[in-house]
């Protein structure tokens, strides 16, 4: 207990070169935790977007289909994956949809898209297409009409009531050109997505495909997001014919993001304490330099080495203690902030939009994210007190006390 | 007879860190019993505060051996020597070397701390030792507030609190007046008559050796006289 309150007090000897070492840890720590907040929240809304705008939670699809992307491959059972969707309770929303493969040509221009099938009430209520329309009607009722992306619009030089003609092969392999006229033009956060995608009733695009009452894919959205993975090998177990598969297999790249988000964390903030160790290391070496003879009597009259080390311990892990946390709630009051005002860089928006990024940043931190940091902190104290405190034990006490 | 607390035999230190050897204690043959109050004195470089450091295990001898009350701490483990310093030996200092984040009470309290000795006896001897040096009401103040004096009263206090079987005070009036040394004297000496606390001093200081029963004075590393001044106190 005397040796927790000669280590505390001890800190506060040198006032200065203790809050100076405090102060680089707050703001060492409160720049990585915001940096990993800010990447974080980046991360996580265009994982959301892409999960919202398109994914879903989990879709079913023919084995092959995702393959070839042919027209023939329709769920076999689909009728009955429809029927029980409907019963769980786990299921927010679904959208039974028709794929297909096109080229998309205007009067001027010509592009590869996704032709999607859709259920206009069931693909609003999974992805809130309809709010996102910002021109134009969602599907007046008549044949053949699409909603098409903003950026496929600009491209293909489109506005509603033009007309698009799109390629494609039908379930016989037999190409297909229809003309389809622009109902609405819908806006993402998400640039990709909208150059990339068409929709069109499902009625239509089955009648021009061939494919009857087939469908591609459902898309599912599930009420808890904790429980796709749970969900995803529930139903593979039921569907066995279907290929069942949640977001984080349809995307690769979006799990990759998500899954090595705590490696980025480590890598970050390690390059912050590995600079910070240094700056601790000369602080407590000065500490000791000064202190030489201190630590000469206090060895002399009876102090062993083991308690000697665990003194210089513990003023290590103390500073750190008391700039951690610190910068940890500097860092939590700033992720607050932010998270609910959002940082505007609208003025890059057309560069994040082409990596599916939203231009307003709400960043946000998980609390066992803090925690993490929090034990990272206090081990790179305790590493960076080792040096310092064996070259305390190396003291004689004999040598240290004719130290002036 | 007086039990032999402290026993060098043939005790040689030499300094190898320069190009020239140097001899700083030669063959020192001293026993000291329990309630000697015993100045080592001679001029600078005699080799007093080296032998005071081996006696109290501070220093390790190049020939020879010291007994502490029968146990042979010559050749002794760091930590089982720094434990037995602890028990035994108490320490006063010439710059006081107080631990100045702790108040006078903490001090004191410290040794006895490390010592595994429990509160109420510990609140207890702080108090009573505290009023031996005569500092009470002072126990609170760190030794930054403290005068030098009261601050050697402290370090005697803290040598004392360890319940030691001497103590060893090198040079402790060096750099206090007439008066605060007078004093601290006094206080060491009513120790010594009253409670038959030995006392060991390495001293240069007049005012000291006035006061010493026992006078050893080394030259040049050797002892060149050992002379009662006065009747020994006996055990």
């Amino acid at each position: 207990m005397m040796i927790l309150k000669i280590a505390w007090r001890n800190i506060w000897r040198n006032r200065t070169r203790s809050l100076v070492l405090i102060l680089s840890i707050v703001l060492g720590m409160w720049a990585g935790a915001f940096i990993m907040a800010f990447y974080w929240g980046m991360s996580k809304q265009q994982v959301d977007d892409t999960i919202q705008q398109n994914l879903s939670h989990i879709q079913f699809h023919h084995p092959d289909f995702r393959e070839n992307f042919e027209a023939k491959y329709t769920i076999a059972d689909g009728d009955q994956v429809v029927a029980d969707l409907q019963q769980d309770k786990e299921v927010k929303a679904y959208s039974e949809r028709v794929v297909c493969m096109a080229m998309a040509a205007s009067a001027s221009k010509s592009t590869g898209v996704t032709l999607y099938g859709i259920v206009p009430e069931q693909e609003d209520a999974l992805t809130g297409l309809k709010e996102k329309l910002i021109a134009g009607d969602y599907f007046t009722g008549k044949k053949n009409e699409v909603v098409v992306g903003n950026k496929l619009a600009e491209k293909l030089h489109l506005d509603v009531r033009k007309k698009i003609v799109c390629t494609f092969q039908d379930e016989q392999g037999e190409i297909v050109s229809v003309a389809l006229r622009v109902s609405g033009i819908f806006k993402t956060r998400n640039s990709r997505l909208e150059e990339g995608m068409i929709y069109m009733q499902q009625t239509d695009l089955s009648a021009l495909l061939g494919t009857g009452n087939g469908i591609h894919e459902i898309a599912v959205l599930l009420a808890d997001d904790q429980q796709v993975d749970a969900v995803t090998d529930q139903w593979k177990q039921d569907f066995p014919a279907d290929d069942v598969e949640s977001w984080k297999e349809l995307s690769p790249e979006l799990r990759l993001i998500v899954e090595s988000f705590n490696q980025y964390m480590f890598i970050i903030i390690g390059i912050i304490l590995l600079a910070l160790l240094f700056g601790i290391i000369n602080t407590m070496l000065m500490a000791i330099l000064e202190r030489t003879k201190e630590l000469g009597v206090l060895m002399s009259v009876g102090l062993n080495k083991t308690k000697v080390f665990i003194m210089i311990l513990l003023e290590t892990v103390f500073i750190a203690l008391v700039g951690g946390p610190l910068g940890l709630l500097l860092a939590w009051c700033t992720v607050q902030l932010t998270h609910s005002s959002g940082i505007d860089l609208s003025m890059y928006s057309k560069g994040l939009e082409e990596f599916g990024y939203a231009s307003i940043v709400y960043p946000e931190l998980g609390m066992s994210s803090y925690f993490s940091i929090l034990i990272m902190v206090v081990a790179a104290a305790l590493i960076a007190s080792v040096f310092p405190a064996m070259r305390a034990l190396k003291l004689k006490p004999v040598e240290a006390i004719r130290k002036i | 007879m007086a039990r032999t607390v402290i026993d060098a035999h043939e005790l040689s230190k030499t300094y190898t860190e320069g190009p020239v050897p140097v001899e700083a204690v030669k063959d020192v043959h001293l026993h000291i019993e329990a309630g000697e109050f015993i100045a080592l004195v001679g001029p600078s470089g005699s080799g007093k505060t080296t032998l005071l450091n081996m006696i109290g295990g501070l220093d390790e001898p190049t020939k020879g051996k010291v007994v502490i009350d029968g146990t042979d701490i010559t050749g002794m483990k760091e930590n089982k020597l720094i434990d037995f310093r602890l028990r035994n030996i108490g320490f006063v200092f010439q710059a006081y070397n107080l631990i100045p984040v702790l108040t006078a009470e903490e001090n004191i309290e410290f040794i006895m701390l490390l010592q595994g000795t429990d509160k109420d006896e510990r609140k207890q001897r702080v108090q009573q030792l505290l009023e031996e040096v005569g500092l009470q009401g002072k126990g609170s103040s760190r030794p930054s507030e403290l005068s030098g004096g009261q601050q050697q009263r402290v370090a005697v206090a803290r040598a004392l609190a360890s319940k030691p079987k001497f103590v060893l005070a090198d040079e402790p009036t060096a750099n206090l007046d007439s008066t605060t040394a007078a004093n601290l004297l006094d206080i060491m000496e009513k120790l010594n008559k009253e409670e038959g606390m030995t006392f060991v001093f390495s001293t240069h200081d007049p005012r000291v050796i006035q006061r010493a029963r026992r006078v050893v004075t080394l030259v040049d590393g050797e002892i060149e006289k050992d002379e009662m001044v006065n009747e020994p106190m006996v055990d």
